[in-house]
């Protein structure tokens, strides 16, 4: 980790908010510069596909990336940081004696691109020596030129940085006039403008918009303090998302505010600062069993947790044992048909191709038109993800298409897609699920989560909790954790509501890999009751 | 050219300084070559090497600031990004906690640059895997492991006169062996600044060996255990405690360190109202830094050019100095406590921890051990409540159960639910301390640690 760069918002939560980011400064008005010519871009492309072939490589694929980001922190009513940032340059990939190489420069002169393409072959031609089993590709037909844009409205690194810093500002006074002591609210912009050319034939010219927009509360009182973060999702949208358009909202009996694909900041920092003051006083739960209803903003993180990375197809194998792990979810089990991951009304999908979503692009970074397969259907374990080096090994020959880099300079590989959980086809409300709870807790939002190596133990928190009694929210209520295992978890799902409760809420740095890289994965679901959870009283006294 | 000799980056960061018109200058010229090596299935997976080195430069009028970066060194592209620099500044809004660059100080000398390091090749790195892939294979295991090094360097000047260059060199490497089927895992972690003792055939010949002692691991009942913590079990709880152990945070109410709300009323408006100089932990810890430490030395400066010397964070269980930032240090009228720096501008690194320790080995804790947990490791630590610093996470790759002085059986793994300021208050014994992620931290055997749960993951 201590050799990859690093952007620090200092004040997010206590300790800090690392960022990886690769790229340099910037000024606001280069980011909206005009984006590399096509014509230039398949030149390039095609200098480096040449001379990788002409050394001997068996496939080349060269990724030309210009990726774009802006941050801006407020604390208080201060503007702590506007960071802008830009890193462009080639990526190019070879299979050369079976075995992969990679080599980037960010010297992009036709001489530079064509030395890394031979330093690709060189590379991979040296670790062929330690190769025991050649690269096996599944087929992928060259869709030649072709284009995709994400679909936003509002491109958001257009939008004035005054404009930005308002908002920030307003949200801020939101939270501090009801009930924060303090506050850092964020924004997140990101533009990937990427060009990928392959030996297969294809030339694919995408531009894919990505904005997150969390903050983070405090309230201190005579008992201590407590914190609260913003509800909103990270989007594969524009600017256009914090619009707060009302018709977006969905607004639980007793509860909170909740939002689908537009989300009014203000008034989340608002209740936000409202729930502070609440919750400084709020009764302590009393740790036990529970029927739990969770919100989609939380469960889309045990998603994440228990379903996702369980079933990347790499982790699985084992190529993730030093660093993040291996998985419960082996390959006897996916064999037997027969294991039961979830109950029989849990439906678990997986895609690249869900509207608003982070995952969403046209093709992959290896040239995969995306598509959507399950996972889990009807409660049973039915596939991994897996991409073109992958598919073979479980008997498939098309790849997933979850290929990703989180630039040019780094090397592409598989990552988890959008993975989902399929709303009941009863257009049930998130008030129709709580209903019918005697004894439970309604969660709400991501909080402190932990999950072992296989993905077997986890203990998840949330933002806001309310407790149930015979149907009905009665009031907020705090401390509280659940730990579960994945399968008894996920076979403990009783019921689901419909379409218009989905949501999709996400994570915008998930991290995987050595040297590691970041991506950003949507997770879509509806609110859903599990029975029976056991519930931990997370307080404690010390000193 | 990605590194850069003391002179260079004088002279070079001498003529960006004659180009700029700003009120204040300062800029971080950092470079690194740094290669790396990933093998999993006993096979390597991937390899590579990468240079760099960029300018930020910061200008600043008055409260406004701005900063620019470039990886081009020629007069043209200098000064252009001082140019824009300064534009940046004109345009942005004023920070009021803004505080004057700093004039010239007079630093340590440090030495934490080994040839060794700065030559290795691409064959080292291959022989490094081989020598930890190969015993692996030989003993039916499944070798994962990554090795990276770097040789790096950071250089500060500003128009005050003040000029900070500090060049190192470090290796990293971990590797996880696991069994055949799945029911045994080891792991090992070493990192230093020579390579030269860096030996990865040694460090994985540990891993071998837990990863076949934790075959068939018992289950015991989760409650509360004397543990035997293992230095990379601890260090990850040590270091986020310090990052939570600013000054400021606590000031404000919102940190372990923060004043009692009635002790908090009583102070004066603009005092400190933190638990300075209170005693928190047992008088055995103590815990500061030091970038003179021969075994993980640091930068001896900070990222504002103020010299670093040694500084006890905690003296014998009292906090003895909280980390600050200068606007702060003024606000509250207290010194100045900067901590090294650990990376260019607002990038940063691990900070270094020195903990004081005994003579005791692992072995000889082990020894002096009536029933206890051995902990290898700790995962996914995360944060349950920051008032009270409590944790939860999971133990993983080498869980055993020690009695009468010896490691009786594996045992599964547990989830723990603890918290660091009750683990510093309820310790038994402190060993050697050993280098781990930059800092020193000796094992440690902590009584009454909070496992919560099992879990079947291995």
């Amino acid at each position: 980790m201590d050799r990859r760069k690093f952007i620090k918002l200092t004040g997010v939560g206590m300790g800090g908010l690392m960022i990886p980011v690769p790229g340099t400064f910037i000024s606001a008005a280069e980011l909206t510069a005009n984006p590399l010519d096509v014509t230039y871009k398949r030149r390039m492309a095609d200098i480096a596909l040449n001379a990788a072939r002409s050394k001997g490589a068996s496939y080349v694929d060269a990724r030309i990336g210009r990726y774009l980001n802006q941050f801006i922190t407020a604390q208080e009513k201060r503007v702590s940081n506007v960071v802008n940032t830009e890193s462009a340059g080639i990526g190019i990939r070879v299979i050369a004696n079976g075995t992969w190489g990679f080599a980037a420069t960010s010297d992009m002169s036709p001489d530079s691109i064509a030395k890394t393409a031979e330093q690709a072959v060189a590379v991979a031609k040296a670790n062929s020596k330690f190769q025991t089993e050649a690269v096996q590709l599944a087929p992928v037909k060259g869709v030649g030129e072709v284009s995709w844009k994400t679909p936003i409205v509002k491109n958001a690194l257009e939008i004035p940085i005054q404009d930005k810093v308002d908002l920030l500002m307003e949200v801020n006074n939101a939270a501090m006039d009801n009930g924060a002591s303090y506050i850092t609210s964020v924004l997140f912009l990101v533009n990937e403008q990427k060009y990928f050319a392959s030996s297969d034939g294809s030339y694919i010219d995408q531009d894919v918009h990505r904005l997150w927009a969390p903050f983070f509360a405090t309230a201190v009182g005579p008992a201590g303090f407590k914190q609260r973060s913003g509800l909103g999702n990270p989007v594969g949208m524009g600017f256009e998302y914090l619009d707060g358009d009302p018709k977006e909202q969905i607004q639980v009996q007793g509860a909170n505010a909740g939002y689908r694909f537009s989300y009014d900041m203000v008034k989340d920092a608002k209740e936000a600062g409202q729930q502070l003051q609440t919750k400084l006083k709020a009764r302590s739960v009393e740790p036990g069993k529970y029927d739990l209803v969770l919100d989609p903003h939380h469960l889309m993180l045990t998603i994440h947790e228990s379903v996702g990375h369980p079933l990347e197809l790499d982790r699985v194998l084992g190529y993730e044992a030093n660093y993040a792990g291996t998985s419960f979810a082996t390959l006897d089990k996916w064999k037997s048909k027969t294991f039961n991951y979830g109950s029989e009304i849990v439906n678990l999908f997986a895609d690249k191709t869900q509207k608003n979503s982070l995952g969403y692009v046209e093709y992959d970074d290896e040239g995969v038109k995306t598509k959507e397969w399950d996972l889990v259907k009807d409660g049973i374990l039915v596939n991994y993800q897996a991409i073109r080096d992958q598919v073979h090994i479980i008997g498939q020959n098309e790849s997933h298409g979850c290929c990703y880099s989180q630039s040019w300079s780094d090397v592409q590989f598989q990552r988890m897609p959008n993975v989902s959980l399929r709303p009941n086809t009863q257009d049930l409300s998130a008030d129709d699920v709580i209903k019918d709870v005697e004894n439970g807790i309604y969660i709400v939002g991501r909080g402190s989560y932990s999950i072992d190596q296989q993905r077997y133990n986890f203990q998840f928190g949330g933002q806001l909790f309310y407790e149930i009694k015979d149907g009905k929210i009665t009031e907020q209520i705090e401390d509280i954790a659940y730990q579960s295992n994945t399968q008894e978890f996920w076979n403990s799902c009783v019921k689901l509501a419909g379409q218009s409760d989905y949501r999709m809420g996400g994570s915008f740095f998930d991290g995987k890999g050595q040297p590691p890289q970041v991506s950003a994965v949507s997770h879509g679901c509806p609110t859903t009751r599990f029975n029976n959870i056991n519930v931990i009283n997370t307080a404690r006294k010390v000193g | 050219m990605a590194i850069f000799t003391e002179q260079q980056a004088k002279d070079l960061l001498t003529k960006v300084m004659s180009f700029s018109k700003a009120d204040e200058c300062e800029c971080n010229l950092d470079g690194s070559n740094a290669g790396n090596i990933r093998y999993a299935r006993n096979t390597v997976s991937t390899a590579g090497e990468v240079s760099d080195v960029t300018l930020a430069v910061q200008s600043c009028y008055g409260k406004r600031t701005g900063v620019a970066t470039i990886n081009e060194f020629d007069d043209a592209s200098l000064r252009k990004v001082v140019r824009r620099s300064e534009e940046l500044a004109t345009l942005a809004p004023e920070n009021p906690e803004h505080m004057p660059n700093l004039g010239p100080y007079k630093y340590t000398t440090v030495n934490a640059w080994h040839k060794a390091t700065a030559s290795i090749t691409p064959e080292e790195r291959a022989a490094a895997a081989e020598a930890s892939i190969a015993p692996s294979k030989k003993h039916k295991l499944i070798a994962s492991g990554y090795l990276n090094d770097a040789e790096s360097f950071n250089a500060i000047m500003n128009k005050k006169g003040a000029f900070a260059y500090h060049l190192s060199t470090s290796v990293n490497f971990t590797a996880t062996i696991r069994t055949e089927d799945g029911t045994g895992s080891g792991w090992v972690s070493r990192d230093f600044n020579d390579s030269g003792k860096m030996d990865t055939s040694e460090a994985s010949a540990v891993a071998i060996k837990k990863s076949m002692d934790s075959v068939n691991a018992k289950e015991m009942e989760p409650g509360k255990y004397t543990v035997i913590m293992e230095p990379a079990a601890s260090v990850q709880l040590l270091s986020n405690m310090f990052g939570n152990m600013t000054q400021r945070a606590a000031d404000e109410g919102r940190s372990f360190l923060s004043k009692k709300h009635e002790e908090a009323e009583e102070a004066k408006e603009g005092d400190p109202t933190n638990r300075l100089g209170e005693k928190m932990f047992d008088e055995r810890v103590t815990i500061y830094s030091d970038p003179t430490h021969p075994e993980c030395p640091t930068a001896p400066f900070s990222g504002d050019c103020h010299a670093i010397g040694k500084t006890v964070w905690i003296d014998k269980g009292v906090i003895a100095a909280m980390p600050n930032s200068r606007y702060w240090a003024q606000k509250t009228g207290v010194e100045y406590m900067p901590t090294a720096y650990t990376g260019g501008g607002i990038f940063g690194g691990n900070q270094q921890l020195i903990m004081e320790g005994g003579e005791e080995s692992l072995e000889d804790m082990i020894k002096n051990t009536r029933r206890g947990v051995l902990v290898t490791r700790l995962w996914y630590i995360r944060q349950l409540d920051p008032q009270t610093l409590l944790y939860t996470g999971l133990t993983r790759d080498g869980t055993f159960y020690i009695e009468n002085g010896e490691i009786k059986y594996p045992i599964k793994n547990f989830r723990f639910n603890e918290s660091p300021i009750v683990m510093l208050n309820n310790i038994e014994a402190l060993g050697k301390p050993q280098r781990i992620n930059g800092s020193m931290i000796p094992p440690l055997k902590i009584r009454d640690f909070t496992f919560s749960s099992l879990s079947d993951a291995v």
